[in-house]
């Protein structure tokens, strides 16, 4: 039963990991029904200034635990720098258009970003690994794991509860959900959508390089990270239904435990199994396990 | 005389609504038939059904002696039933010219690719129907710029490419300002007379137009016909006047 | 019914390929024959490499005047690729026109399956469904040893007419084959955009129910052209893999697919020229950058995308086509 337990362990870890990817992207669809290609590259620009930042921590023999701050500043820092200009500089011209534009405008940010992320940190792979040893190891039954591993489902869990709570429980959080209902109708009670919009963007960004800056251990930070990081994300979406939080999770537990099981039963299937489950979810359920929105028209 | 369009004992309900209720209507070739009744009397229930997008839970509805009842739309189309909506349902990004050729289009038999859209023969035949509509002058003109009425007549020509053997216009004069409507059931009846024997089920409000235009009134309340006859007649008898025109007072 | 109006009603329908477009294909073809023959090998490679993409993104233009837009042609260009190199290898069917049409079967017959579903879906599910389609086949290619695995295969020189197309004469020649595929299947999407089912297409990327209250099954239509998209991005898989001599599964990536889209975006949906020319800009840019800039190529691209979607939003097609209104 020991592998059952490795199996189940490794599956929520990586379902931590994709949940803490495709909060952003759900968040920014739901609100500004924007399917965000580039939310791939936040992930990325996260762990690099993660990299960066906890660099420059440890270079200035910061105790190790700083790491853990350098990361969440990195992320906050990545937000900040982007999240507005993109949001008031780019996208919002294209509010209104076809959603599918807009995906396409999402892919023409990706691909600048791609280029600029090298440019800046330039090609060569970042190894972050230090704060990895943070949490030590844990053992269970035979195997031994990292404790990072399950720090991050803890942060995982954290981020999904504070999301929930912020949206459901805040005041601001209502009007979030009034605007993801409808724009137009909140806009005609007074509220400022223009603003939500960008809340609800910085928001996600933030989220994408939280999870790229806290993830940066596990992982080699080189270009053509935010690629996979696409599709990972898009599946577990779609799976969960566009814009909703708890699909959201049920959509990482479902692809990391698909994934866990393909790893240690058909290795082979690994790649394949991800995208299978979202395709069949698409073709039995397009709307996603948690969605009311129609996708198929006859 | 051969009834093109038959219903015989049609109900249809939605829950605890009836929508439709004992419909028994015959329409022959030529005829002129206003439908009345006011908001959810039963008059685009009625409409709905003989174009399949509804289907009765009971009874049968027959056009040119086939039964039609259980019928697809696309099949019902095909076999020559044809009709305009109440907001114009257009290509907006198309010119006037294309949209009717998209309804020829539509229409063509199987051989979908051996003649090219814009063949002269089916360009002429668009500019032959945009003329009796008054239309022709707009032909190249992009439809999302057109002007409301010019788009509600657009939507007939377009259904009439058809050939249709049985004509339904739903609120043909609606949305439309009102010094304009009377031209427009004109321009819209005197197009017609080109096909003197199809016959025309329009869905009316106004009460003026029906007495103008129509041959035949019928009108509906609660899901029931209370009124079949000539225009005059119908809209001169107690109950029309109670639940259509409102000239009575109901209890 | 009264009927003319025109005296001409009664005249003959004209064939769909005026003389003058004929005429056009027939004398482009044999300018870039000429031009190919003086001009350095990297540029008729780099034309060919791009006559071969455009093919993928006219598949794409016919769904994108349907209204829909497909983020997994790679997985047809793929199709076409792996068909080309299994024939080659396997049956040992060595003729390059043979392998592109093949190529072109195999991929139509990926589609088949996927048609009917994929025809009932529209924007941002057709978009996902089509790339997590192509994604999986990417998955199945990786892993799949019969299928060469993550390196994908390698294939020898073909032939054309008995003859191997080796050397530097042999390139030329693919290259003619190439571009004559390109204009030959150009003038048949010409053929397809002008057909009554051309037209009906646009219309229901405007306006579905009417197209239905007319008569059409649009799920018909979408279907039939995706299969026609499936096609062209399988001649164009085999096409190019003909010329590259290798495929691999990086060619059902979604990345790949991207930069289809991206060529079918800038070019517009009111020209075929235009994807040739777009195509071909694309290549030039791809190619100066990796040599100089290789850090910058994809900036440049985003870059260009933004600009176009913004102020061309039909494409550069426009440019030239204003006064058309197909």
């Amino acid at each position: 039963m020991d592998n059952l337990l490795t199996l189940l362990i490794d599956g929520l870890n990586y379902a931590s990991w994709l949940f803490m990817v495709a909060l952003g992207l759900t968040l920014v669809f739901g609100v500004l029904k924007i399917l965000n290609i580039a939310h791939g590259s936040f992930y990325a620009l996260g762990a690099y200034a993660a990299a960066s930042f906890v660099g420059w921590a440890a270079s200035m023999k910061f105790a190790p635990w700083m790491s853990l701050v350098a990361m969440l500043l990195a992320a906050v820092a990545v937000a900040v720098a982007i999240a507005p200009v993109t949001e008031r500089g780019l996208l919002r011209f294209f509010y209104g258009r076809d959603e599918v534009l807009l995906v396409l405008v999402t892919y023409a940010l990706f691909l600048v970003m791609e280029d600029l992320t090298k440019l800046i940190w330039g090609a060569n792979p970042y190894f972050v690994s230090e704060p990895y040893g943070l949490f030590g190891s844990v053992d269970l039954g035979q195997m031994s794991y990292v404790g990072y591993d399950f720090a991050l489902v803890g942060l995982a869990v954290v981020s999904g509860l504070a999301t929930w709570w912020a949206l459901n429980r805040t005041r601001q959080g209502k009007i979030v959900l009034a605007v993801i209902h409808s724009a137009e109708m909140a806009s005609s009670m007074g509220v400022n959508v223009s603003r939500v919009y960008t809340l609800a963007f910085g928001a996600g960004v933030f989220l994408a390089a939280v999870a790229g800056a806290f993830t940066a251990p596990m992982i080699s930070v080189q270009p053509g990270v935010s690629v996979g990081v696409v599709v990972l994300s898009f599946a577990v979406v779609i799976i969960g239904g566009l814009g909703s939080i708890e699909g959201a999770a049920i959509g990482a537990l479902l692809v990391g435990l698909a994934r866990s099981v393909a790893v240690h039963m058909a290795p082979s299937a690994e790649l394949f199994v991800i995208y299978a489950v979202m395709a069949v979810v698409l073709v039995f359920r397009p709307e996603g396990l948690f969605q009311r929105i129609q996708a198929r028209k006859i | 005389m051969k009834a093109i369009l038959e219903a015989n004992g049609v109900a249809k309900r939605f829950g605890a609504v009836v929508a439709a209720s004992d419909i028994n209507v015959k329409v022959g070739p030529g005829e002129r038939v206003g439908l009345i009744g006011s908001n959810g009397a039963g008059k685009t229930t009625f409409v709905n059904m003989i174009t399949g997008y509804l289907k009765p839970d009971e009874g049968q509805i027959k056009l040119a002696g086939t039964d039609i009842t259980r019928m697809k739309p696309r099949a019902i189309s095909a076999l020559g039933v044809a009709r305009s909506f109440q907001i114009p349902q257009l290509f907006g990004d198309l010119s006037v010219i294309d949209n009717m050729l998209v309804a020829l289009a539509c229409h063509a038999s199987r051989s979908g690719f051996l003649r090219p859209a814009r063949d002269p023969l089916a360009v002429d035949q668009a500019e032959e129907l945009l003329q009796r509509f008054r239309l022709h002058h707009h032909r190249s003109r992009r439809v999302g710029e057109l002007p409301g009425g010019v788009r509600k007549l657009l939507d007939i020509a377009m259904a009439l490419t058809a050939r249709p053997k049985l004509l339904l216009l739903d609120e043909p004069t609606s949305a439309v300002a009102a010094d304009e409507k009377f031209q427009m059931m004109e321009t819209i009846m005197s197009a017609l007379k080109e096909d003197p024997d199809t016959p025309v089920l329009f869905v009316e409000h106004d009460m003026e137009i029906i007495e103008r235009h129509a041959t035949r009134v019928i009108a509906f309340y609660s899901g029931r016909i209370i009124a079949d006859d000539a225009p005059q007649a119908a809209l001169a008898q107690d109950d029309v006047r109670r639940y259509v025109t409102g000239e009575l007072a109901t209890e | 019914m009264n009927t003319t109006i025109n005296a001409n009603a009664s005249r003959q329908a004209p064939a769909f390929l005026s003389p003058r477009v004929l005429a056009y294909a027939v004398g482009t073809f044999a300018l870039l024959a000429v031009a190919g023959f003086h001009a350095p090998t990297w540029l008729t490679y780099l034309i060919t490499i791009a006559a071969g993409n455009a093919l993928v993104s006219i598949g794409i233009v016919g769904l994108m005047r349907g209204g829909v837009v497909s983020f997994g042609q790679g997985m047809f260009f793929a199709a076409g690729g792996y068909g080309a190199v299994l024939l080659f290898t396997r049956f040992g069917w060595t003729d390059a026109l043979v392998l592109s049409i093949a190529g072109g079967g195999v991929a139509l017959l990926l589609a088949l399956p996927f048609a009917p579903l994929l025809a009932r879906y529209r924007g941002i599910f057709f978009a996902t469904l089509t790339l997590a389609l192509s994604m999986v086949t990417y998955g199945v290619l990786m892993k799949v040893p019969e299928l060469g695995g993550s390196d994908g295969f390698s294939i020898g020189r073909p032939t054309l007419l008995g003859e191997r197309l080796d050397g530097a004469s042999g390139s030329y020649r693919l290259y003619l084959l190439t571009i004559a595929f390109a204009l030959g299947m150009g003038l048949l999407a010409r053929v397809n955009f002008d057909s009554p089912n051309g037209l009906v297409t646009l219309a229901a990327r405007d306006n579905e129910l009417r197209v239905e209250y007319l008569g059409t099954s649009v799920r018909r239509l979408m279907g039939v052209n995706f299969l026609l998209a499936a096609f062209c991005g399988g001649v164009g898989g085999a096409l190019v893999v003909i010329s590259l001599g290798h495929v691999e599964p990086g060619f059902s990536y979604w990345t790949t697919s991207g930069e289809f889209v991206f060529v079918a975006i800038l070019a517009g949906y009111r020209s075929i020229p235009a994807v040739f020319v777009a195509s071909v800009m694309l290549e030039i840019v791809r190619s100066f950058s990796s040599a100089y800039f290789p850090n910058t190529w994809q900036l440049a691209l985003g870059l260009f995308l933004l600009l176009i979607i913004r102020f061309l939003p039909r494409g550069i097609g426009s440019l030239w086509n204003r006064e058309e209104r197909k």
